[in-house]
């Protein structure tokens, strides 16, 4: 049990995936310049990502392993995220609509999104057990929301102020982002 | 014809250079550009990918219906990555564990799909396979810059291929480690965009 929560702390703290792992940038940069989008970005992230991690989880042991096509990984993971957000999609329009209402225009996103396919990756690469690919899934998919909600945060205050031309928009924003991954880099001593 | 080749090929160099002005793909960018080695093989490896996912799609594309055109096109690419996975964990084992997951990861890198969508389902093969090596070629150059200035700043060497640095600072020189850590990797990318606007925006 303490195990896992340190390896929590450390996929939410010191190994962001969005400041330190440089998993899923689009996104953060994409969705971050108002707070809404970005708590809906990073809830839908977190709804689909411990879905994922788990589903891919076992594809990976019980289909790939088994029939000795580890090769397929990549193919195989796509289409699995994929389908699962077109069906987490469909699902939530039929019985969760309020739901769906928040989350809706973000899930196709998802998809390209590469910190989902990124973490799925990472849990079959460390060669985790199921309740820590679990774990790892929920953590990095919360340590995603707290990244993209504090970067969001910054970024609406960065709106009222005069920034120089050429560093407006994207350019301002990578430097803020590089701002936050040195605080976040102060996390490493901590486990 | 040979006239709309190259303006197809060319734009990918300079007028529409993925990451720089077409702010797509950033975590590769982000990710192997803590050596030029790596951005290098990194750029080849896309460049790979987008050539013959382009020629394909493009192909295929009166054939495939436009409603389910994403998720073929997706297993287009993911099918092309896997060869490239393959390829360069026969032929450049280093280079492969290096850049680790960033391989597979190409499947779900912007530009790929983004020119798919973009380019490679409206035109020709031919327009398609010169668009997909510029901008191929494009990201290669913005990955080898941006590696340039990291790891000259970060630890003092430059390699371009196998590993012997062909050029190192003197003895003097203290590297700014942070630059080859994440900051250095947003704020490097960040000034380098601000670079990019300064020179000749339209």
């Amino acid at each position: 049990m303490g195990d896992l929560f340190v390896l929590a702390i450390s996929c939410i703290f010191i190994n962001n995936i969005l400041l330190a792992q440089y998993l899923g940038n689009c996104p953060f940069l994409g969705t971050s310049k108002k707070m809404e989008t970005a708590v809906g970005m990073g809830m839908a992230v977190i709804f689909v990502l411990v879905m994922a991690g788990s589903l891919t989880w076992i594809v990976n042991e019980y289909l790939l392993k088994a029939l000795d096509v580890v090769y397929l990984q990549t193919v195989s993971f796509i289409l699995v995220i994929a389908s699962l957000v077109q069906f987490v999609e469909m699902f939530l329009k039929k019985s969760i609509p309020a739901l769906y209402a928040g989350l809706g225009i973000f899930l196709p996103l998802i998809t390209t999104n590469c910190a989902v396919m990124g973490v799925c990756l990472i849990n079959i690469k460390e060669e985790y057990t199921f309740i820590e690919a679990l774990v790892t899934s929920f953590a990095y998919a919360a340590g995603f929301a707290l990244a993209l909600i504090l970067f969001a945060g910054i970024r609406e205050r960065i709106l009222l102020a005069r920034v120089p031309k050429p560093l407006q928009d994207t350019s301002i924003g990578l430097i803020t982002a590089g701002m936050i991954a040195m605080t976040f880099m102060s996390f490493k001593g901590m486990v | 014809m040979a006239q709309s080749i190259a303006k197809e090929f060319t734009k990918g160099l300079w007028a529409e250079i993925p990451p720089f002005r077409l702010v797509l793909g950033l975590c590769p960018t982000l990710a192997v550009t803590k050596s030029v080695e790596n951005g290098i093989g990194m750029g080849i490896a896309t460049t790979f990918v987008l050539v013959f996912s382009n020629l394909l799609i493009s192909l295929l594309r009166n054939v495939i219906p436009s409603k389910v055109r994403i998720a073929c096109y997706i297993v287009i690419i993911a099918t092309f990555v896997t060869i490239v996975e393959l390829l360069m964990q026969a032929y450049t084992y280093e280079l492969f564990l290096k850049l680790g997951i960033f391989i597979p990861l190409i499947v779900v890198n912007c530009i790929v799909l983004g020119r798919a969508e973009a380019f490679a389902g409206k035109n020709t093969p031919i327009l398609s396979v010169a668009d997909g090596l510029g901008m191929g070629i494009g990201f290669t150059l913005a990955l080898a810059s941006l590696g340039t200035v990291r790891e000259i700043l970060g630890n003092g060497t430059l390699t371009i291929w196998g590993g012997t640095p062909i050029f190192e600072m003197g003895a003097n020189f203290m590297p700014f480690k942070f630059m080859i850590e994440a900051p250095g990797a947003f704020i490097g990318l960040g000034l380098m965009l601000c670079m990019m606007n300064l020179i000749g925006k339209k």
